[in-house]
């Protein structure tokens, strides 16, 4: 037997999850968070599976996810780029960041870049207002991002080694 | 205990928990309402609050209350007519239909709607809000229930009924924000999800978001084309609610201009499903009877309501081998038509369109089942339209039907008995089947036929009945949430019946999801009920192995009930579906 | 290590006593005397901080200190947030009283070197006061006007050692209520001493108790709102970060005087690391027996789950909450039943605030006369802000009720950033409204902030300055409505879309003086008529810009014209007489709509301009203008 959890059926997983906790019906949300872990996210299949294995009508399930902004059923990117949209990053200058986020990915808020690298989404308020206007990549705070070359520098951490690197470029305020 | 209060500067009193729409009803003080249904007797209580437009005001409170929802308290002083009120309501309205096609003349739910009699009553003008409108695709992906969510008005009475009272749960509200709408699983059309066709969403939805398939225009084809031979049968419950769409009063029985109506209508015979429901009878009876003397799986499932065999065949796959395998009477009577009557009479059976009239829209959905037929081109029943269909086909062909003479059924499918009537009301099915297997299992005539502990609304009904020398335990349910009671004590082990009847619809056919609408007001649906009592009574004969025309059929046709023909017209087998 | 009774949790403090021993004293409920060796650095470990690298900075303080041979002198701790969130990473180094701010990784080994080893404040880390212009190491302006009771222990405890808050007099009100109060005297302790709910409703806490707890039920139970989803805000998240045992002390206070005995927190998936601090306190908290079954040895069993929010802001909601614990969608349902009547699965239950519960402890332990002692007349106590926006301070704030927006905004907060001008500040996140400068001096409190159209809501306080456009804060504050609103009912599901879209209208310069009225009367019907506090307050931020700053509609409307710049339609972009001809705007305008020869005056095409703003970027003779 593999006892590698990272070589799981990532449906055993999930089942050997569920079948671990106490109450499940009523633990829907916090298996939702789980089922994303493991999938990425929560493609249509994966809500069906969690629907029998609970017992619970799929129409259910689906209004639930769809009702979470957390919860996501298309596939995402290696990398996940959170713009703050937050009012203290908005007074100061998100909406200009998103949008040159948007620019040099070359994609739109809630979308996939076609390498799928990127995905860039935008949350509220992520506590670090002092540092506005800020942008999360994975988790990880990028703060203070008031010019292009800001931006490209914190993507650019990302890209993999030997992308061109675009951080060169001036040093505009955006 | 009993609060006062004051509506509109009117004391009352009323018992406290009441909520301030009941309470103005009370001194018939009207207040609009849309989302809100309470069917108690069905279990469902929608009262999610969510379309604000029974808003009033109560004094000292800071904003508006819901009226259907905000239970009165003592002293409380309610202004229902205020302009405040009336312009917070009218606005909900606007708002609504900011968001809604404004194409009603071209609406099927035309005239019956809720939302347009609303826009009515409050003089809504014009919408003074105007802005994006939500585009969804329209699901005409079943051959029975059409969705247009563009129609929705977010009600989430559909929601309520498939899930609390059927139990489906076909339907959740999804998104969230201005894109909320109800939708069904991953957006599935209808089709591909568990939905059972029952139309209890369809007969609870205030606008036209939920709607049968029309089929009126097909059986105007039908009757036009010369070169068909167009058979119409009419289902027990519709007899008794056909006159409601013609203003008559609930309950008034019209079989008898239903007949000439159709007749003029250009049908070339006019049969009755009842006669079908009496061979049901003989079939069903018979299949007990070999049941308990073969040592065959109990109970019996009665499974003349299609919506009821996709819900076990989704539901509960595993017990695919308890229902009774007799085919839905007008099934039934399809498949005579198109065999017995066609050989008997010498037409050509691929000739014969056979025309359903029924309270049921699953029926549209069943009649397209492909095992239901003798052969994939010859269907038993070729077009299903409802009861509400049948009327506007009515008014369609300009037939004054209050001034119809009454007319009798064709001959020989036309014949029936006082058993046959009662399978349009819960707890007819085996009340008819126990007359016929009463006096066939203890060759003793039955003097009382009506079986009183089976009839009635309660949601689960049990007797038992003493037949020979064995107690029957007889179970009849209606709706789906308490079959899935009940089946879940059978699989469980918990529970032991001999027979089960099992309707889709609160309340059994009369309760059909394509029966004129009731609007909330369930007295309509007890008016029928009585009159398919009343009906029953008046029949010379009321056990179906009486029937001397089904008699006649199994001599000459059949043969033995449940013998080797029976089985090949008669009886069909399931399906397992999965879950969704 | 169970703690078997008060004598045990007493012994334990005692020994704990001895972290604490030198750390500045500024736990308003200890008394401690700085007692020398070891000496301590409390790196700031919130999220502001974490941000820019204080996990990082502390593991290279502990790796250049063992280096140095001086890590059993010298200790390293991360704590909650200092509060003084613009200046981090922050780092305190006790009993020496010396804060460094804006520290960064390669200034490690010089405080290692140049505090440690040579004994003397590294100057270049020490906070500049700007209005002195003199270096500070201690006891800035910031915190001056400031009353730390919520916060008491954020940044002056090792959150993740249960011993730290122990110390401090941790489960000392959990001891007394369950030994010597009864479940109605702290009921009523609660109600005299005018706490009110800090989650933005004002309710009174010990009257929320009292409901609770009354009348037959099988089973109830306390809930935490840890959502915090005003977008602007980090109160909550700090407080669980900095010190989450005072709100499982208060949640199990709660329990004992309702007669519950099971209790969630209903936390955003968001907040990884409250999330983490909170787990590694329950299990503390369990593990010491201040959780679970008999605690102290009392008949009282209470414990604690963490529930995940995922990223809903109507789950704030209490009704919406609940139905999300229960796995369902975050849908508000009518009132009453109030979920102190019928709440979680049915059962009463009692909903409050992280912050509301963060203030139990000391409310108990110091009595109701302090507490009610502090604030105005109606709000007792104080209320912890994050002030952020166009300020120079941004960070955490704790205040007494009734201060004014001025002491906060300018004494606390140091003014308004870039040497701009003050034009108004944001209260109560989407439900509130923009408060303009002639209410500066009002003293904060829930009803004075009602009366001038706002609210407290939660704490978020954004300060804004004559650049931002108040059509457009109104505009950003319906599109949050907008994508939040759950969809359940008609009046804020439609309702708000249409004033999302009257006000987009306006900002594009298509608004008429209808759209004006239509704006104002649909805002009023909505909050009329929705269901749940969310579309009752949606049109707040409407309101009051249209109350306060009626004339930047106007202008928008019948100027066609923004003032502050920011609407892009609005903005037209001109080639003054400073144009040098360099033609470098020429070269990166992508509309290609700017035309002139070389060395002789520009000039754009307005019909063809895209409003991108980039020439203006790019001159650098500063030629290009908008208006
Ligand atoms: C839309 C909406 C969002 C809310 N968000 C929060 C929140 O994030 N945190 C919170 O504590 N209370 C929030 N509330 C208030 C809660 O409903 C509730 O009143 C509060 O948690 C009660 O605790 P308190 O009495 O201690 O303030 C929100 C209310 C509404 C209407
Ligand atoms: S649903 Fe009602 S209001 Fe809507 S178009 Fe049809 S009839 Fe008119
Ligand atoms: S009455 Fe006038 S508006 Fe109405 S259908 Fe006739 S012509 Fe048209
Ligand atoms: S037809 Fe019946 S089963 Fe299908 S969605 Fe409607 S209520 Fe549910
Ligand atoms: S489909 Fe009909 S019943 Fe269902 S929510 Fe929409 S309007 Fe209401
Ligand atoms: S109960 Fe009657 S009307 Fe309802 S679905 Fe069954 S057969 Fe059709
Ligand atoms: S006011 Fe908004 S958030 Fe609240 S119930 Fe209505 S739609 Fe949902
Ligand atoms: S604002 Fe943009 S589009 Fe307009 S002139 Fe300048 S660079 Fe060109
Ligand atoms: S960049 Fe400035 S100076 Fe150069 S041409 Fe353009 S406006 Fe003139
Ligand atoms: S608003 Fe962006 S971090 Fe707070
Ligand atoms: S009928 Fe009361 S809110 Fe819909
Ligand atoms: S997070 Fe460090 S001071 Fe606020």
């Amino acid at each position: 037997m593999c006892n590698n959890p990272l070589l799981k059926d990532p449906y055993q997983q999930l089942d050997d999850y569920i079948d671990s906790i106490p109450y499940k019906k009523e633990n829907l949300i916090l298996i939702l968070h789980r089922a994303q872990e493991i999938f990425g996210y929560l493609p249509d299949k994966v809500q069906w599976h969690i629907a029998q294995k609970l017992d619970l009508p799929s129409a259910k399930i689906y209004g639930v996810v769809s009702f979470y902004s957390f919860f996501t059923m298309k596939p995402r990117g290696k990398h996940v780029a959170n713009v703050c949209m937050g009012t203290a990053c908005f007074v100061r200058g998100s909406e200009k960041l998103q949008k040159e986020v948007e620019s040099q990915l070359g994609i739109k808020t809630g979308q996939t870049t076609e390498d799928q690298l990127f995905s860039l989404d935008s949350v509220r308020c992520i506590g670090a207002c002092g540092l506005a206007p800020v942008m999360t990549v994975d988790g990880k705070v990028h703060g203070r991002l008031e010019t292009t070359a800001d931006i490209k520098q914190a993507l650019a951490k990302y890209r993999p080694e030997g992308t061109p690197e675009e951080a060169k470029g001036s040093n505009s305020n955006i | 205990m009993d609060i006062q209060l004051k509506i509109n500067d009117i004391p009352l009193t009323v018992p406290a928990g009441m909520s301030i729409l009941d309470a103005a009803r009370t001194i018939n003080i009207d207040i609009p309402t849309l989302c809100y249904l309470n069917l108690h007797e069905m279990r469902l209580n929608n009262h999610i609050a969510s379309c604000r437009v029974c808003v009033v005001e109560v004094e000292g409170r800071r904003n508006l209350a819901p009226a259907c929802s905000t239970p009165v308290f003592d002293g409380m002083v309610v202004k229902t007519d205020t302009q405040r009120a009336v312009l917070g309501r009218r606005t909900m309205v606007e708002l609504l239909l900011s968001d809604h096609p404004k194409s009603c003349l071209t609406c099927p739910k035309n005239l019956d709607c809720d939302l347009q009699a609303l826009a009515a009553d409050l003089g809504v003008r014009n919408i003074t809000y105007e802005g994006e409108e939500s585009e969804f695709a329209i699901d005409k992906s079943s051959l029975a229930i059409i969705r247009d969510p563009n129609k929705c008005i977010r009600c989430r009475r559909c929601e309520t009924m498939c899930n609390d009272v059927q139990t489906v749960g076909v339907y959740s509200a999804v998104g969230r924000g201005f894109e909320t709408v109800v939708k069904t699983a991953f957006d599935l059309p209808l089709h591909d999800t568990s939905c059972t066709f029952c139309g209890q969403c369809v007969a609870v939805c205030p606008t036209g978001a939920l709607m049968e398939l029309d089929q009126v225009d097909k059986v105007w084809k039908a009757l036009n084309d010369p070169t068909r031979y167009v058979v119409v049968e009419t289902a027990p419950a519709v007899r008794v609610a056909l006159g409601e769409g013609f203003g008559l009063e609930p309950g008034t029985i019209v079989t008898g201009k239903m007949v000439a109506a159709l007749r003029r209508l250009g049908f070339d015979r006019v049969f009755d499903t009842e006669f079908g429901a009496d061979v049901t009878i003989m079939e069903e009876a018979t299949e007990l009877i070999h049941r308990i003397e073969h040592g065959g799986r109990l109970p019996i499932l009665t499974s003349c309501c299609p919506a009821w065999v996709k819900f076990f065949e989704h539901q509960f796959p595993d017990l695919l081998d308890i229902p009774s395998t007799c085919k839905s009477p007008h099934q039934m009577l399809g498949v005579l038509s198109k065999s017995y009557y066609a050989e008997t009479y010498g037409i050509d059976p691929q000739k014969i369109t056979v025309v359903s009239i029924m309270p049921c829209i699953a029926k549209k959905y069943e009649a397209a089942r492909p095992e239901l037929g003798q052969d994939p081109v010859t269907p038993d029943v070729d077009i299903v339209i409802t009861t509400r269909e049948l009327s506007r086909m009515l008014r369609e062909a300009g037939i004054h039907f209050d001034h119809l003479k009454e007319e009798d059924f064709d001959h020989p499918l036309g014949e029936s008995t006082g058993a046959a009537v009662v399978f349009g009301t819960t707890g007819g099915v085996i009340e008819a089947a126990l007359r016929t297997a009463y006096e066939w299992l203890t060759g003793k005539p039955l003097e009382n036929v009506e079986f009183e502990p089976l009839r009635g609304m309660d949601g689960i009904k049990e007797a038992v009945i003493p037949i020979g020398k064995r107690d029957f335990r007889i179970a009849v349910t209606h709706g789906l949430g308490n079959a899935r009671t009940i089946l879940e004590k059978i699989q469980s082990g918990e529970s032991h019946y001999d027979a089960i009847e099992i309707m889709a619809c609160p309340g059994g056919c009369i309760g059909g999801g394509g029966q004129p609408y009731h609007h909330g007001n369930l007295e309509i649906l007890e008016a029928r009920a009585n009159a398919i009592y009343q009906e029953d009574r008046s029949k010379p004969l009321r056990k179906s192995h009486e029937n001397p025309a089904v008699l006649k059929l199994y001599r000459d046709y059949i043969g033995e009930p449940y013998g080797e023909k029976a089985h090949r017209l008669l009886h069909t087998s399931f399906t397992k579906r999965p879950k969704i | 290590m169970k703690l078997k009774d008060t004598g045990e949790l007493n012994e334990l403090k005692g020994q704990s006593l001895a972290l604490l021993k030198n750390r500045r004293i500024s736990s308003p409920l200890t008394t401690l005397e700085a007692l020398g060796k070891p000496r301590h650095i409390m790196v700031c470990g919130g999220t502001g901080c974490h941000a820019s690298d204080s996990p990082e900075i502390a593991a290279l303080l502990k790796e250049e200190l063992n280096q140095r041979g001086l890590s059993d002198q010298v200790e390293v701790l991360q704590t909650g947030c200092f509060g003084f969130c613009e200046k981090g990473p922050i780092l305190e180094i006790h009993p020496d009283n010396i804060m460094y701010v804006q520290v960064s990784t390669t200034d490690v080994a010089d405080i290692v070197e140049e505090h440690f080893i040579q004994g003397k404040q590294v100057e270049r880390l020490l906070y500049v006061d700007p209005s002195s212009e003199q270096r500070l190491a201690s006891d800035f302006p910031f915190y001056h006007s400031q009353l730390r009771i919520a916060l008491r222990n954020c940044s002056y405890i090792a959150p993740e050692d249960i011993r730290e808050y122990i110390a401090a007099d941790g489960y000392q009100a959990l001891a007394k209520v369950l030994f010597n109060m009864s479940p109605a005297s702290v009921i009523e302790e609660i109600k005299k001493s005018g706490l009110r709910g800090r989650g933005g409703g004002g309710f009174p806490t010990g009257v929320k108790w009292e409901l609770t707890g009354q009348g037959e039920a099988t089973q109830r139970y306390i809930i935490c709102n840890a959502d915090e989803g005003d977008p602007g805000a980090f109160m909550d998240r700090s407080i669980l970060e900095g010190d989450p045992h005072s709100v499982l002390e208060a949640m199990l206070i709660a329990g004992s005087a309702i007669g519950a005995t099971h209790g969630f927190i209903y936390i955003r998936a968001e907040y990884p690391l409250a999330i983490h601090r909170l787990e590694i306190s329950i299990n503390q908290a369990r593990e010491y027996g201040l959780l679970g079954e008999k605690i102290l040895g009392s008949d009282f069993s209470f414990d604690v789950d963490i529930k995940y929010g995922a990223g809903a802001f109507v789950c704030g909601e209490e009704t919406a909450l609940i139905h999300s614990i229960e796995g369902a969608r975050g849908e508000p349902s009518v009132k009453p039943p109030f979920p102190a009547q019928e709440g979680l699965w049915g059962k009463p239950t009692c909903v409050n605030n992280v912050e509301t519960f963060a203030n139990i402890p000391p409310i108990i332990l110091r009595g109701s006369d302090w507490f009610a002692g502090i604030g105005t007349e109606k709000s007792k106590g104080t209320k912890v802000f994050a002030l952020a926006g166009k300020v120079n301070n941004v960070g955490l704030v704790e205040v007494p009720m009734g201060t004014t927006l001025r002491q906060i905004i300018f004494d606390i907060g140091g003014g308004i950033k870039n040497h701009k001008s003050f034009k108004a500040a944001q209260t109560g996140g989407p439900s509130g409204g923009c408060i303009p400068t002639k209410y500066l001096d009002t003293p904060i409190d829930y009803e004075s902030l009602i009366s001038i159209g706002s609210m407290m809501g939660s704490g978020g306080l954004i300060v804004m300055d004559d650049s931002d456009c108040m059509v457009n804060i109104a505009k950003f504050f319906l599109e949050f409505t907008v994508d939040e609103s759950c969809g359940r009912c008609t009046a804020c599901r439609v309702g708000t879309k249409r004033l999302h879209e009257i006000l987009t209208k306006i900002t594009e310069g298509k608004g008429t003086l209808d759209d004006l009225d239509s704006l104002e009367q649909l805002s009023k019907i909505i909050k009329d008529t929705s269901l749940c506090g969310l579309g009752q307050s949606a049109p707040n931020p409407i309101l009051s810009t249209i109350e306060y700053f009626k004339d930047e509609y106007l202008a928008h409307i019948v100027d066609k014209s923004c003032p502050a710049g920011v609407c892009k339609s609005l903005v037209k972009y001109k080639i003054t007489d400073k144009c040098k001809g360099c033609t470098l705007c020429t070269k990166h305008c992508p509309a290609n709509c700017i035309s002139g020869s070389v060395k002789e005056p520009h000039v754009i095409d307005e019909e063809r301009c895209l409003k991108c703003g980039v020439c203006m970027e790019k001159c650098r003779f500063g030629a290009i203008v908008h208006h």
